[in-house]
């Protein structure tokens, strides 16, 4: 069993509640920050912990709020992005459902390393259950004390409340999610200047996703030394992954980073093998953004070593046999699953979710939604798939933010893996829309069986 | 203004004062080497960043930090640091990735310039022509709206439209109550007043004059000519509305003033707004104080058709100033 | 582009704006539009959409221009521009939903319902459509009911069909 952080007592019942929740020790980071760090000291454990971003881009959280600007008289912001809509992710909805209170804490802590004072949660709105899940662990917090005004008798005063978001996955975005904060469009902001000079109502901002907010938590109670001795490399601590698609057990996962993706798979600990008795065809490693890889990839570098669940392993081999540990959203594709037209369905996300602000991605993510649909349904044309390299090409790294390449990468993933699929379709305009191609040439089938004796 | 920073564009160095954008260093050049900007106007705040067609490479960050950047910025909001290197038509990964973006553009463009009134000066029309393809590469329906009028003097031609928010901006910025915005989201977005509501100030026409396209159009000057067919004539009139200078282009057919609007500088945008009732209420010689032919740039189609064969205006056989001012042409025009 | 005229005025009780007081005070003074999400979520629960009239309210409540409030709930894809039936079924309909049958859910309800995506059924009870990634993924497919936002998890054709009747019987 490999060490929980997050999730250790996930499975107690109440957890959601104070009471249990400080029985299990919660609130003790609380506690030992306010009591006994200075602001400074908590950054500088949040820095030797080397916890790095959990909400997909992986940037050192501990940087990011030694850059937050500190002049004198200005309201400082933490912003917790709960905005969860990546498609494969549903780790933070889980959190927040069971473990409201690791979330909390977490914001007070973080809080107080800032030297904000009023801190928001912003929460995507379909999540309403979870919103008042929320408010009802802030009210509880507040009675104990570990909120409002002169927190444990420290002087320390915050305010934290929840925002609901309108259903936008755009808002994930720290800029558009500041936007939607205040109100207006959630169209991201052009940076710089970036949140920590100029964020929510101009002030400065931190924008955190939230399980880095929760692993903040362990960092304080346990140090920051010993939190980075968790995982592998420049990737320390624990990691929740959401296994979702054709897996045996889909569900979160708390795993230590530099576990082997073999193991996640197929062990019974974690996901436990394709299911159905099916060979698994390829993945999406980190939410639907990442690049997807074929089966033997996923599993294995092309020289054949073994790749980790970590954010360098998964990224070897750069776009070429690579991929990356995103948000950890991990999707398992079977051998009856048709990428085609899963690259079409994450298409037509990414189109229904552009924000319409920059050319590129306001366009091209409609074109090149068109043009998978018009392959999957059998009118492609062989052209069709380099137009699709082409578009994608001119989308990424061309928009505002972000969205256009996690608009594009799947896309050209797609047909950098598994062309013979894409051709096939054009070849096979009839025979595609009853039947699927079925496992790719290079995507090696993996045994069960091999990988449960080796253990 | 001490300390000037210094960058370099295409091989060619200026100094500018702290804080000015790559784009605006580039104006202050001057020639082939400013980027194009269809959705940056400098006279609206907070415009800029959304069309990229300004894209350029920062080959060298700054002095300080001579890193490049990972990217391609949008000129037009990105500040220049000392010692900065910056390629725009000397980077062929500029000029590509400029060409997707007016492909992008386009895609859903009605390509209708034949019956549209931006014709001759339109921004996108320059732009395909510089930087488009031949041919186009997208075979699906292209998007359409209906075509509205906003109030009795603006009409919107949502087709046309490349979403820059200039006129939102313009909207915010330069009238007293933003009535259109922004609806709807992704390639679904439109210019709208969401509910049947007029746009109506003293100042909305300005919406015409920022809009980059064929999007907003005057009504009172709707098919009534090619602008090519027309002759500018910069005037002015003692405007007594406290925030118009009064100072316009007046767009003459014969002896007919057929539209009038702001003055234009070279890079397209107004020098200054003008209220509605000089644009849309004043079209007759005897309401303005002539001053000079507008100078239109060589390469535009407008000048194509003027002073080649230059055939004086009536005003200007009545005004003595004026044919002062068009020695030259007069004099061509003799020779023929 | 709407007609006005077709919409009928709207009166929000005291309840609601006593809640509208509440959201407000969360925010800096002179910060108040940041309130116009949650202020038209209640709205919307209160009369299942977001009229014209409702919005032209919420931005006179908040001093701003109405169509700053147009321009964001037609951003955001929870706001209903149009009436929607009592329960709207909003049916998750991305990747990892698709690999285990979202598709097939949805073509059970649209035949169940006898109404096409984004219509209303005859007695208004009910509407469906699908919608982006509900981030809940692992608990493929699932289904989503507001104004609450209950989550249905491990859809079934049966386990459908069992919610839907025991929301007629309601």
């Amino acid at each position: 069993m490999s060490r929980k952080l997050l999730l250790e007592h996930i499975n107690v019942p109440g957890i959601n509640t104070l009471e249990v929740y400080r029985q299990k020790g919660g609130y003790r980071a609380v506690e030992k920050a306010i009591k006994t760090l200075t602001p400074d000291e908590v950054v500088e454990e949040v820095k030797k912990s080397g916890l790095r971003g959990r909400g997909g881009a992986g940037f050192p959280t501990g940087m990011k709020w030694s850059f937050l600007a500190k002049p004198e008289g200005v309201a400082r912001y933490l912003v917790c992005n709960a905005d969860e809509s990546e498609p494969g992710t549903f780790k933070d909805r889980y959190l927040m459902t069971y473990i409201p209170h690791a979330l909390i804490e977490g914001m007070i802590v973080s809080s107080f390393a800032l030297g904000a004072n009023t801190s928001y949660i912003y929460v995507r709105g379909e999540m309403m259950p979870q919103i008042r899940i929320l408010e009802k662990a802030i009210a509880e917090a507040k009675a104990a004390g570990f909120l409002g005004k002169n927190i444990l008798g420290s002087g320390y005063d915050l305010e934290l409340y929840v925002q609901p978001g309108g259903g936008a996955y755009i808002c994930g975005e720290e800029t558009a999610l500041l936007e939607s904060l205040e109100g207006k469009r959630g169209n991201p902001r052009i940076k710089p200047p970036f949140p920590a000079i100029a964020g929510l109502y101009g002030c400065p901002t931190v924008v955190n996703n939230v399980e880095s907010i929760a692993a903040v938590v362990p960092i304080i109670n346990d140090g920051g030394d010993e939190y980075a001795k968790i995982g592998v490399g420049r990737s320390t601590g624990t990691k929740l992954i959401s296994a979702s698609g054709n897996l045996v057990k889909p569900g979160v996962y708390e795993i230590e980073l530099g576990l082997p993706v073999e193991e996640f798979i197929y062990s019974d600990e974690y996901c436990g093998g394709i299911a159905n008795g099916k060979r698994l065809k390829a993945t999406v490693a980190g939410g639907s953004s990442v690049p997807i890889l074929p089966a033997n990839l996923t599993l294995k570098y092309a020289n054949g070593e073994p790749r980790l669940m970590s954010y360098e392993s998964l990224a070897e081999g750069g776009f070429a046999t690579g991929t990356m540990l995103g948000s950890g959203g991990f999707i398992a594709f079977d051998e009856d699953q048709c990428i085609v037209r899963n690259t079409w369905n994450f298409s037509r996300f990414y189109h229904h979710e552009s924000c319409g602000q920059c050319s590129p991605c306001r366009e091209g993510t409609g074109w090149l939604e068109k043009v998978l649909h018009r392959l999957e349904y059998g009118h492609g044309k062989m052209s069709d798939i380099d137009l699709l390299v082409d578009v994608s090409r001119k989308i990424e790294g061309n928009t505002i933010c972000p969205l256009g390449d996690a608009a594009a990468w799947p896309v050209a993933s797609a047909v950098r893996h598994f062309r013979d699929e894409f051709e096939w379709h054009v070849k096979e305009p009839v025979k595609c829309l009853s039947s699927n191609y079925g496992l790719a040439n290079y995507a090696v089938p993996i045994e069960k069986q091999a990988v449960a004796e080796e253990k | 203004m001490d300390n000037l920073v210094k960058v370099t564009i295409d091989g060619i160095t200026v100094e500018v004062a702290p804080g000015t954008s790559i784009l605006n260093a580039a104006r202050q050049i001057g020639g082939d080497i400013v980027p194009p900007a269809m959705c940056y106007y400098s006279k609206l705040e907070g415009s800029g960043g959304k069309c990229r067609t300004c894209i350029v490479k920062v080959s060298k960050g700054s002095e300080k930090d001579p890193r490049p950047m990972p990217k391609l910025v949008a000129s037009c909001r990105t500040t220049v640091m000392d010692g900065m290197e910056v390629q725009n038509i000397t980077s062929p990964e500029v000029l590509e990735a400029r060409s997707g973006v007016v492909e992008m553009l386009l895609i859903n463009h009605p390509l209708d310039c034949p019956v549209c009134d931006q014709a001759g000066e339109c921004d996108l029309q320059n732009l395909g022509y510089e930087h488009g393809l031949q041919k186009t590469r997208y075979e699906f329906e292209r998007r359409t709206f209906d075509r509205i009028d906003i109030g009795d003097k603006i009409q919107l031609h949502m087709n046309r439209c490349i979403l820059c928010y200039r006129c939102v901006f313009t909207a915010d910025q330069i009238t007293d109550k933003r009535v259109h915005g922004i609806l709807n989201r992704g390639d679904h977005s439109e210019i709208s007043t969401y509910i049947q509501a007029a746009v109506d100030n003293d100042f909305s026409g300005n919406v015409i004059d920022v809009c980059p396209v064929g999007a907003l159009t005057d009504r009172t000057f709707r098919f009534k000519n090619r602008v090519w067919f027309t002759k500018p004539v910069d005037a002015h009139r003692n405007c007594d509305h406290e925030k118009c200078t009064g100072k316009v282009t007046l767009w003459y057919k014969g002896a007919d003033v057929l539209r009038v609007t702001a003055r234009k500088d070279q890079f397209g945008e107004v020098e200054s707004f003008i209220c509605n009732t000089c644009r849309f209420d004043k079209k007759a010689t005897s309401d303005w104080v002539i001053e000079q032919p507008t100078h239109v740039s060589d390469t535009s189609v407008i000048s194509s058709n003027h002073y080649e064969t230059f055939k004086p205006l009536p005003v200007i056989k009545e005004n003595l100033a004026l044919q002062e001012a068009n020695k030259v042409e007069l004099e061509k025009t003799e020779k023929f | 582009m709407l007609k006005v005229e077709e919409q009928q005025p709207v009166a929000f009780s005291s309840t609601l704006l006593a809640s509208f007081d509440e959201i407000v005070m969360r925010y800096p003074v002179g910060k108040q539009k940041s309130a116009l999400l949650p202020l038209l979520h209640l709205v919307q629960a209160e009369f299942g959409w977001t009229s014209v009239p409702a919005m032209d309210k919420v931005a006179e409540y908040l001093a701003i221009e109405p169509i700053e409030v147009y321009e964001v709930a037609s951003f955001y894809s929870m706001y209903f521009l149009q009436p929607k039936g009592k329960y709207v079924l909003e049916v998750c309909r991305t990747g990892p939903c698709c690999l285990v049958g979202a598709e097939k859910i949805m073509s059970h309800i649209e035949g169940k319902l006898g109404v096409k995506e984004g219509e209303v059924t005859e007695d208004g009870l009910f509407s469906w459509r699908g919608v982006e990634c509900l981030a809940a993924c692992g608990y493929a497919p699932v289904l989503q009911i507001g104004p609450e936002y209950t989550f249905y998890e491990n859809l079934t054709e049966q386990s459908v069909d069992e919610l839907i009747d025991n929301l007629r019987k309601k």
